[in-house]
């Protein structure tokens, strides 16, 4: 226990916390709309965000952006890389969803057999960045980390009472807002959005009137892969490394950042992602780093013990989305 | 669908069911194995049952040769053949104990490896003299060195470790919703794990313990760990009277509370069952069962260490109960043989087992939801809401 390490720099863990909370929260988006809309938790959608990461790391290859690149060179890889990943795990999470829940909808497949496919696929994702692609084309593919090399360079911008906020904090923060913000306003605003938001709340009548209620579903797919591959972009512009099965712990933290603010919710994933940012860098900075990834299950445990609904409450369907 | 008729009825019992299902797996002739089985008279049962045990108990020393490819150790590098045996068995234990929480109960349960590791560990750190828990208590009470629990006496410290960790998981959980149960059973695997590996002062860390006890043992060095034949026959001996003990559970009050819940959990509290206590119970058995598979594991390794439980062994054991027919014990136990045994057989293709299974996992269960081997009121059940969802889509 060591309160003096977190209360000697709060502002700077704060600030750790909330880059991290805005990946969570990015990624939690995925979780709590397909929750929203077909009262499933897609267990895979962890290893849509790891597609998203080598996506990244495949076009800094390709293009040679590293740290020594000019400006221009970084602004064309780094959009070059956000259209790639979004792209990417849009694609994987839309595969997912047609290969592994689609059969099974058809079917009226009790839940636990959706949770057992998206297992099955969630491995087979990892194991082909693991395995086979190494089997393949060799490193950087395997089991061991690999580093991604962002052409962004860390700069202090500001200087807050010896708080340092970085180019990249800001950078990773205010992207992450501005996605939720945007995914917000088109689930609440669009037509599409509208279609969304009647099959969450009622999926036969929604039939009824005239949604159709595949499409939706796959839109809610696409839009959360989009959201991993965002976050994907950002987790390696501000950790600098993937690994295959790095998609497991950023997974489970979505999943409970998604649960802490409300399953269902758009504005309670970022609500919970970045509260549970913060709440882990705390831990890990009074306690040990190795106990960081238990403050995610405890979190997780005592919310769905005492407040299963969330912080903001459970409600794609309701107009505050 | 018309010979069926508009008959749901979970009917079990009678010669008209036999004849009901008239294809099996992929659409090839059932063979109705079990329904034959079950048909014979008790002076034919016997010996049948019999024969089959001893053919299991045999099989370490099956040189015959058309037979004998099943062994393992027949090309060089291959693994010692009574030790995937072993294993093999272990891995029966852990899914009947499985079963009984998926299958029977309906819970899912991702961090049965958690229980596993409770056996593990506490055979280790009450039986083991190096383990730093009783080196303290030795020192403490002024005992000598060396000094530490009898084997005897750590299978039901053991058990009570895991019937109390499994009722204390289950107590606030199991109120919740299935698939939230079920990230929840994770996050207990993984936090099980995680502390095996950091409290230093009781499972010694990750250099994990060595020393771990052997059980009482007829003649020396009877059950060290060359002698995998020797451990193969404790642990079929185990599982076998644990096949017995699951399969009147079944038949038990409780068992039939189990089905009902996962059915209907409405329907069963409507008829005056207590679905919270029954959970509970599967939860605490399946815990214990758990907990013997890993003392019994820990035991033949005579060492444990934090890596050995990485959670994707509970997703290895959650694949084997649904792989081979959740609810059904022979099913689940043809799911732990062939996961086990398939990829200690081929062994040249070992790094592609977990891809396999991912792939065997989303096929097995997009193409036949049931699982290989189901128990046939499961499979009714299954092709009770495909009916409904048809049903449902004609309205439409």
């Amino acid at each position: 226990m060591d309160f003096n390490a977190l209360f000697g720099d709060l502002g700077g863990h704060t600030l750790d916390g909330l880059t991290k909370g805005s990946v969570y929260a990015l990624v939690a988006l995925g979780y709590t709309m397909v929750y929203g809309v077909l009262r499933l938790i897609n267990f895979a959608h962890s290893e849509v965000f790891m597609v998203g990461t080598w996506t990244v790391l495949g076009v800094y290859t390709v293009l040679g952006a590293d740290d020594t690149s000019g400006m221009g060179m970084v602004i064309f890889a780094t959009l070059a890389a956000l259209v790639a990943a979004v792209v990417a795990s849009a694609s994987v999470a839309l595969a997912v969803e047609r290969i592994a829940y689609k059969p099974l909808r058809k079917k009226n497949a009790p839940p636990l057999i959706f949770l057992i496919t998206a297992i099955g696929c969630s491995l087979v994702l990892v194991e082909i960045f693991g395995h086979v692609l190494r089997f393949f084309f060799g490193p950087p593919f395997g089991r061991a980390p690999v580093n991604v090399p962002s052409p962004i360079q860390t700069v202090v911008l500001l200087d807050v009472g010896g708080v340092r906020i970085t180019n990249v904090q800001v950078f990773i923060v205010v992207g992450a807002i501005l996605m939720m913000v945007a995914l917000d306003q088109f689930v609440n605003k669009s037509r599409l959005g509208r279609g969304v938001r009647a099959v969450a709340q009622d999926a036969d009548t929604a039939a009824l009137m005239g949604v159709n209620q595949d499409r939706v579903i796959m839109l809610v797919f696409v839009l959360g892969g989009a959201m991993a591959g965002v976050a994907a972009l950002l987790y390696t512009i501000a950790f600098d490394l993937t690994k295959f099965d790095i998609g497991f712990i950023i997974g489970i933290k979505a999943f409970t950042a998604a649960v802490l603010g409300g399953i269902g919710n758009l504005r309670g994933a970022l609500v919970g992602g970045l509260l549970l940012g913060i709440v882990e860098v705390y831990a890990s900075t009074v306690f040990n780093s190795s106990w960081a990834d238990v403050t995610a299950f405890i979190v997780l445990v005592l919310v769905l013990m005492f407040k299963p609904t969330g912080l903001l409450g459970e409600s794609l369907g309701k107009a505050r989305a | 669908m018309s010979d069926r008729g508009g008959d749901y009825s979970y009917t079990t019992e009678g010669p008209e069911v036999a004849g009901d299902r008239k294809s099996g797996f992929m659409g090839l002739p059932a063979l109705g194995i079990a329904d034959r089985f079950a048909a014979l008279p008790l002076w034919a049962k016997v010996p049948i049952v019999l024969a089959l045990v001893s053919f299991a108990f045999y099989l370490p020393f099956l040189t015959i040769l058309p037979f004998a490819y099943v062994r393992t150790d027949l090309s060089s590098g291959g693994s010692d053949w009574g030790g995937v045996l072993f294993v093999v068995v272990i891995y029966m234990i852990v899914a009947i104990g499985l079963n009984v929480v998926i299958g029977l109960a309906g819970l899912l349960d991702l961090g049965y490896i958690g229980f596993y590791a409770l056996g593990a560990y506490s055979v280790a750190i009450f039986g083991s003299p190096s383990s730093p828990v009783t080196k303290l208590i030795a020192e403490k009470f002024g005992l000598s060195e060396g000094w530490a629990v009898p084997f005897a006496l750590c299978i039901p410290i053991a058990l009570a470790i895991a019937l109390i960790s499994g009722v204390m998981l289950g107590a606030p959980t199991l109120r919740l919703r299935g698939d939230y149960l079920a990230i929840v059973t994770m996050g207990f695997g993984e936090i099980i794990r995680i502390l095996s590996r950091n409290v230093d002062a009781v499972t010694n860390g990750p250099a994990g313990i060595i020393g771990v006890p052997r059980p009482p043992e007829p003649s020396e060095n009877y059950f060290s760990s060359i002698e995998s034949a020797h451990w193969y026959w404790l642990a079929l001996a185990v599982l076998i009277l644990l096949m017995f003990m699951t399969r009147r559970l079944e038949d038990s009050r409780v068992g039939r509370g189990w089905l009902a819940i996962r059915e209907d959990e409405d329907a069963a509290a409507v008829m005056g069952v207590n679905a919270f206590k029954f959970k509970l119970w599967a939860f605490a058995i399946g815990a214990a069962l758990g907990a013997i598979a890993g003392l019994l594991f820990a035991s033949k390794q005579a060492y444990v260490e934090p890596t050995g439980f990485a959670l994707n062994l509970s997703f290895l054991f959650v694949a084997m109960v649904v792989i081979g027919g959740s609810g059904n014990m022979v099913g689940v136990m043809l799911g732990a043989f062939l996961i086990t045994y398939l990829p200690e057989r081929f062994r040249e293709f070992q790094d592609w087992r977990p891809f396999a299974f991912g792939v065997a996992m989303v096929l097995v269960m997009v193409l036949r939801p049931q699982g290989l081997v189901p128990s046939r009121r499961r499979a009714k059940e299954f092709e009770d809401r495909k009916h409904e969802a048809e049903e449902a889509a004609a309205d439409v």
